[in-house]
């Protein structure tokens, strides 16, 4: 599929118009304060916005319609049970500390609630990490324009090679990205991710609409997937008798209480967006604005997944005869099979190829795998004629940028005042930090495009983030917990907790596998394996649990042995000692509590339909 | 001074919005035939995108509270 004329002017109207943004938010950028923090001016719409789409980087896009194929309708436990009741608490609980302490960042708040190591430790894990969040998003986008393919004829006629296409994706993106942050700061930041939220909305409603047409509608898929592909909960009894592999507990601790809230609740790129609100009931609007909006994306994003594994398996029947033919071979095929069996020119899910036999993968059951990534690719490029082609590729391009610029502008702020400010110079002028942090710019997207091309290298270094993102978040969530709501937690407490729950998830992941897989990237890498689990996502949920627990628990006795902090020095940052915010002026469907029971009842509903 | 985020945004849809419905009608039926199951979908998306643009804009130029 190549791109027409029309396609580049819809991509080329996008990037002008980023970058006009930035410019213009830059002639407004005068100090540290409006470059890092917004100047704590931004509409709670705009934040909501913001706080959801730089949440949703381009692989959130394409992987979530990958789950869907894979998993069926379960992919929405991350979203209705693993973000939406964390984004109404951290809406509800804990933005008037966020915002109330004067705190400039997520780490600065630990500095001012505990002491400076706890800071330190948050501080740098979350730079490291989300500097590689950054390049690995980036070599993910640039990945998918290369396997698109849409790129290989205007590159040909310019007499440049193929393989510079990976390249030129890397660039284009980066420098875009840089341009529109250096110039407006987290404002430019988050005025664009507003506009990329709408441009994601367009780019893919139409195409669930189309898919949707193409299969039938949710009765289709039904028909063609069968139950497991359509209920998210059940099954959820035991691991076994469920897509995910993993059992009700495990979910829900796992994933629905601390990995979800060890995200949204700390997770300084999201809770940056929030701090730059223009008052305390905006801050805590916003993640109840994202919270009602994310309720609906699983419509958007995982649904095309659905949509391609109806459409690819029911290219063939159930007893393995070629839907448009009438002999063949007898049996009855699951899903998998069948669009494992359909013609691989028109399958939206094509079968993965070993790239060093040019063979079909096959999994250990010796059953071809398929390549459920290419799912909403493929999508786009079959139902969308050029134009709307134009719009499909950059609403994607959109989602990886919101996203890249979430991780760039959290970066600079953390670096600027977590590290540069706190360890390496303290009591310079303002002006002296704006600079530090526009150079921050550079070097962060540098440091994201470094991480981009060790990934090219190093294929393991995804799985390897997804784990270190666990072994940080999950853990710091009970700090946090811990810190906004006992007042008896100490500094030492803190810190000892957070290196314990860390090292307990490497410990866990060391000690344990999954189904399946060999010791190494994947667990079992301290020699022993206590434990085997049944799935992927169960070890990596019951790290989260065990790793949560155990810093929880330590944080709690250290803080018992070591000396109670002074009540004085803890006011507006935990929960006891601060005023209450009050709600009483604001008319009841004005009230944050009210939007906070609103969507939890309406995500509730969600769950109901579709249990 | 506040800016309004709602009027790039108006223009931006307003712009792609009509660019898809033009093309809609200059392009070659047999596309839509090929791919978006018979439906015009340059033409209907682009209607529906110009006319989003088209409230943003106004929203941002009336002056309702915003940016």
């Amino acid at each position: 599929m190549r791109l027409v004329p029309v396609d580049w002017v819809v991509l080329g109207l996008y990037v002008a118009f980023v970058l006009g943004i930035g410019w213009l938010v830059s002639r407004r950028t005068k100090s540290g304060e409006d470059f890092l923090l917004a100047g704590r001016s931004v509409p709670a719409w705009i934040c909501g916005l913001a706080f959801i789409s730089a949440n949703l980087g381009a692989q959130e896009v394409i992987g979530m319609a990958a789950s869907g194929a894979k998993y069926g309708i379960a992919t929405a436990h991350f979203y209705w049970v693993g973000a939406i009741p964390a984004m109404v608490f951290v809406g509800l609980f804990m933005m008037q500390f966020y915002y109330g302490s004067k705190a400039r960042s997520a780490p600065e708040y630990l500095r001012l609630r505990f002491d400076e190591k706890t800071r330190g430790f948050n501080a740098i894990s979350f730079a490291v990490m989300t500097v590689f969040s950054s390049g690995i998003s980036m070599y993910a986008m640039a990945k998918l324009i290369q396997t698109l393919h849409v790129l290989d004829a205007p590159f040909k006629q310019w007499g440049l090679p193929a393989s510079s296409i990976f390249d030129a994706a890397i660039l284009v993106s980066a420098v875009v990205v840089l341009i529109y942050i250096y110039l407006g700061g987290l404002k430019g930041a988050i005025y664009n991710e507003a506009l990329q939220f709408f441009l994601i909305v367009a780019g893919f409603a139409p195409l669930v609409w189309l898919g949707l047409k193409a299969v039938g509608g949710w009765e289709g898929i039904k028909t063609q997937l069968g139950p497991a592909y359509v209920h998210a909960w059940r099954g959820l009894g035991h691991a076994s008798t469920n897509p995910l592999g993993v059992d009700w507990f495990g979910l829900l601790m796992g994933l629905g209480f601390v990995l979800s809230f060890g995200y949204w609740c700390t997770d300084f790129l999201l809770v940056q967006r929030a701090m730059a609100a223009d008052s305390m009931a905006s801050a805590r609007r916003t993640p109840l604005i994202a919270a009602a909006l994310k309720m609906f994306f699983p419509f958007l994003v995982i649904l095309p997944g659905l949509v391609a594994m109806s459409l690819t398996s029911g290219l063939v029947k159930p007893d393995g005869r070629l839907a448009a033919q009438p002999a063949g071979v007898h049996g009855t095929l699951d899903p998998v099979a069948r669009a494992a069996a359909a013609p691989q020119s028109q399958a939206i899910i094509p079968v993965k190829v070993d790239p060093l036999t040019g063979k079909p993968a096959l999994d250990k059951a010796g059953r071809p795998v398929l390549d459920y990534d290419l799912a909403a690719p493929n999508l786009l490029i079959r139902f969308f004629p050029s134009g709307m082609l134009g719009l499909g590729l950059t609403a994607l391009l959109a989602s990886f940028m919101s996203g890249m610029a979430g991780n760039v502008t959290a970066f600079n702020t953390v670096w600027t005042y977590d590290i540069y400010q706190a360890y390496i110079r303290k009591g310079a002028s303002d002006g002296h930090y704006l600079m530090v942090a526009r150079l921050a710019t550079f070097f962060g997207v540098a440091l994201s495009v470094g991480a981009a091309y060790l990934t090219t290298r190093f294929n393991n270094i995804m799985d390897l983030l997804q784990l270190v993102f666990a072994f940080i978040n999950a853990p710091v969530f009970a700090t946090f917990l811990l810190g906004m709501f006992w007042t008896r937690t100490t500094g030492h407490g803190a810190f000892t907790g957070l290196v314990a729950g860390t090292a307990a998830a490497a410990v866990h992941h060391g000690l344990t596998l999954p189904d399946g897989a060999v010791a190494g990237v994947k667990g079992g890498w301290l020699g022993a394996v206590a434990h085997v689990y049944p799935s992927e996502m169960a070890q990596n949920f019951y790290t989260a649990i065990f790793a949560w627990s155990v810093c929880f628990l330590v944080t709690i006795v250290v803080s018992l042995m070591t000396r109670r902090p002074d009540k004085a020095a803890l006011e507006g940052l935990v929960y006891q000692l601060t005023p209450k915010v009050s709600e009483a002026h604001l008319p009841w469907w004005r009230r944050p509590v009210t939007w906070g029971l609103a969507v939890l009842a309406a995500v509730l509903a969600l769950n109901l339909i579709f249990r | 001074m506040s800016f309004d985020i709602r009027l790039p945004i108006g223009i931006l849809f307003l712009a792609l919005g009509l660019l898809l419905i033009a093309f809609g009608f200059v392009s070659d039926p047999a596309i839509y035939r090929e791919h978006s199951l018979g439906v015009n979908i340059n033409l209907a998306w682009g209607a529906v995108m110009a006319a989003f643009g088209a409230l943003m804009t106004g929203l941002a130029l009336t002056g309702r509270r915003g940016g």
